[in-house]
């Protein structure tokens, strides 16, 4: 299989649902001519021209509620935040307009909309750039969001969100787009709602999304080479939709549990995940439920300590030896 | 009523002689006529009921501003689409929505046009190409803008005409989607309903301008105009202009038109009469510039209708109105299960992607 980068395997995305359906454009800020601020949109623009990669202004409020209102007349815009942080200016149009139309219509309208771009701390570009904002999203009925932490993964899931037709934020990762991947020729999907479990383990069961489930799989690595011990690593790829069914298995498995979180600890992902493996298995539980968050205040600038901000190697281990 | 108050200040330009006016029949006009006594008794009758505490939520009046609704949405053709904000229950009549549909809204019933899930603020007929009802202030200007942009972006020749009121215009999208549109020719016509306040704001303590709010579009290359709200012919054929300007050059137009409002912001707005408005400007406006009445006026001297036809349109229309609030009071309230419907298309469809995963987490 060809090896590719991440960033790669979602410009492959874009350009074969660009070819297999005309209502597919993608909109953004320096999405075509520039070829986008991180080079995932690169050559399209040549290749599909002004009508399918469409430069918007610095507007996110403005292209991001134009696309919500083309999507309800049958488009199917793919929308690039530059930073999923930026979203905060176009809330209304997210939340309100994407997240309820569907609703107050009583069902007569659809919005088929992807609103995509990175999520992500760790690159010292302070707090207002370092937002992970899937839980504000997921806590709204009538989004969904997906997290990608591998060029496979990342390439699945923007097709199937592409032909889904309900708006999905999609979730990527500046220091995964660099990040090379096993990406096969052929067509493939993923379905949102299907958990991946990256890892195969019978003692702990380590649950993370995004660049989150790869510091699980290096903390399992880790707990394998220097204690046999053996971690199941699940990424749930999906968070709305979520894959209760996985969870739960390898939990039932497992008997032990740390979720590995980079949202802060206050109703992040993690602590919904927490919610249902303690209302459906508590029984199966040998010890509390451990997660590791990023550490709860803004994204501080400072390089080497945000870092140590995000979820790291050693504070996974720490707390899977606590539940030992 | 058929002399013309001497207050009144008669236009300088009769439009009635525009061509989009001249070519209407008087079978049309009276079918305007019928629509704005549509309009007025639909929600007269809403009223009654809303403060007989048979509603929830907030109740916005469209009365005194009907002309803009039924000028504007007369001039519609296939490609054309309407959006508004929460004053929407003229826009919805005025494009052909059902009375009962839109009184069992009210009344938040299963067979209201949402299911009961929108309320007053939230009417959507996507059939009748009117994509609603929003309640968050310009929150649906930008969705006016998408609406033109698939519009054009499918080849077709048609517009959206996203209509806002004088308070929205300070939102920053406004000016976002002013901005897009110029930038990319969208066939997007933004009228302003300008009926002085903004909730409980006045016209001059909410908005900085120089002869008027559409004026604001000049710093765009956008094309705007100004209009009596209270002439459906002037309404009709400044909106044409701009349409036509659509359709053929797909530009962009901000049209403002001068309309007033005789109930409060809500009616729970309890300041609206000798508030921050007085009670002799509102009985001034009832008065001479009632548009329901301009035009009943203007169609029977024209002859185009008895006073008697018109009391009986008058007449009728109340009566369905009322047999609306039949229709709602004997419909059945949603489910509890309609809660958590019309949240996802694929899980409503039951698509394998509507069964993959929990989508809802109910305790």
């Amino acid at each position: 299989m060809p090896l590719i980068e991440y960033r790669d395997a979602l410009n492959e995305a874009f350009a074969e649902e660009i070819e297999r359906d005309p209502n597919v454009f993608l909109i953004g800020e320096e999405v075509a001519e520039y070829d986008g601020a991180y080079k995932v949109t690169r050559g399209l623009w040549q290749k599909y021209g002004d009508k399918r990669l469409v430069d918007a202004p610095i507007s996110e409020a403005g292209f991001i509620g134009l696309a919500v209102g083309a999507s309800m007349l049958g488009l199917r815009p793919i929308v690039e935040l530059m930073f999923w942080s930026f979203c905060t200016v176009a809330y209304d149009q997210i939340i309100n307009n994407a997240g309820c139309v569907r609703y107050m219509s009583g069902g007569l309208i659809n919005c088929p909309i992807v609103i995509r771009g990175p999520a992500n701390g760790g690159t010292s570009v302070g707090a207002t750039h370092s937002h992970t904002p899937e839980n504000w999203l997921a806590n709204i009925p009538g989004l969904k969001v997906v997290s990608a932490a591998t060029a496979y993964d990342a390439k699945g899931l923007m097709k199937t969100a592409i032909r889904d037709n309900d708006p999905v934020m999609f979730m990527e990762n500046t220091l995964l787009y660099g990040e090379k991947g096993e990406v096969p020729d052929e067509e493939y999907l993923i379905p949102l709602g299907k958990a991946d479990v990256k890892r195969e383990g019978a003692d702990i069961t380590f649950i993370g999304h995004g660049r989150a489930a790869l510091t699980a799989l290096q903390a399992a690595g880790q707990l394998a080479e220097e204690r046999g011990i053996q971690a199941e690593v699940i990424d749930l790829r999906s968070i709305r939709p979520i894959d209760e069914e996985a969870i739960l298995n390898s939990v039932a498995k497992t008997h032990r549990v740390v979720l590995v979180d980079e949202n802060k600890p206050f109703c992040g992902v993690s602590a919904q995940v927490a919610t249902m493996i303690q209302e459906k298995i508590f029984d199966e539980l040998d010890a509390p439920i451990r997660r590791v968050c990023t550490l709860d205040a803004p994204a501080i600038y400072s390089p080497e300590v945000e870092k140590l901000q995000l979820p790291t190697v050693e504070r996974i281990v720490a707390k899977a030896l606590e539940i030992l | 009523m058929t002399e013309t108050p001497a207050e009144v200040e008669v236009s300088p330009v009769d439009y009635a002689k525009a061509p989009i006016n001249a070519s209407l029949t008087a079978e049309d006009k009276v079918r305007l006529l019928r629509q704005l006594y549509s309009i007025r008794n639909f929600e007269r009758v809403a009223l009654k009921h809303y403060n007989e505490g048979r509603m929830g939520g907030f109740l916005h009046l469209y009365i005194g501003q009907e002309s803009v609704a039924v000028g504007t949405c007369s001039l519609l053709g296939e490609n054309d689409h309407v959006i508004t904000a929460y004053r929407d229950h003229g826009h919805a009549l005025a494009v052909g929505m059902g009375m009962n549909e839109c009184m069992a809204e009210l009344f938040g019933k299963a067979t209201g046009c949402s299911k009961g899930k929108g309320g007053s603020m939230h009417f959507f007929a996507p059939d009748k190409n009117y994509w609603g009802g929003h309640g968050i202030v310009a929150g649906q200007i930008p969705l006016g803008l998408g609406l033109a942009f698939a519009v054009k972006y499918k080849g077709l020749t048609g517009s959206c005409l996203a209509f806002l009121g004088d308070g929205a215009v300070n939102q920053g999208v406004v000016y976002e989607s002013f901005n897009i549109a110029s930038l990319w020719d969208l066939p997007v016509i933004y009228i302003i309903e300008n009926n002085r306040y903004s909730m409980g704001t006045s016209l001059d303590r909410s908005s900085a301008f120089r002869n008027c709010l559409a004026e604001r579009a000049d710093g765009f290359r956008i094309v705007w105009d100004i209009a009596n709200g209270e002439d459906i012919y002037e309404v009709r054929a400044k909106t044409w202009t701009a349409i036509e300007r659509a359709h053929n050059e797909s530009r962009p137009t901000v049209l403002e038109i001068d309309t007033y409002r005789h109930y409060g912001h809500s009616v729970a707005d309890a300041k609206h009469k000798g508030g921050y408005r007085t009670a002799e400007e509102i009985e001034k406006y009832k008065n001479l510039h009632d548009p329901v009445l301009v035009w009943r006026r203007r169609v029977i001297e024209e002859g185009v209708v008895a006073a008697e036809e018109a009391d009986a349109i008058d007449k009728e229309t109340r009566a369905e109105a009322t047999a609306a609030v039949k229709f709602a009071e004997e419909s059945p309230v949603p489910t509890v299960e309609a809660v958590q419907q019309d949240v996802y298309f694929e899980v409503d469809r039951q698509t394998e992607a509507g069964r993959t995963g929990r989508h809802f987490f109910n305790d």
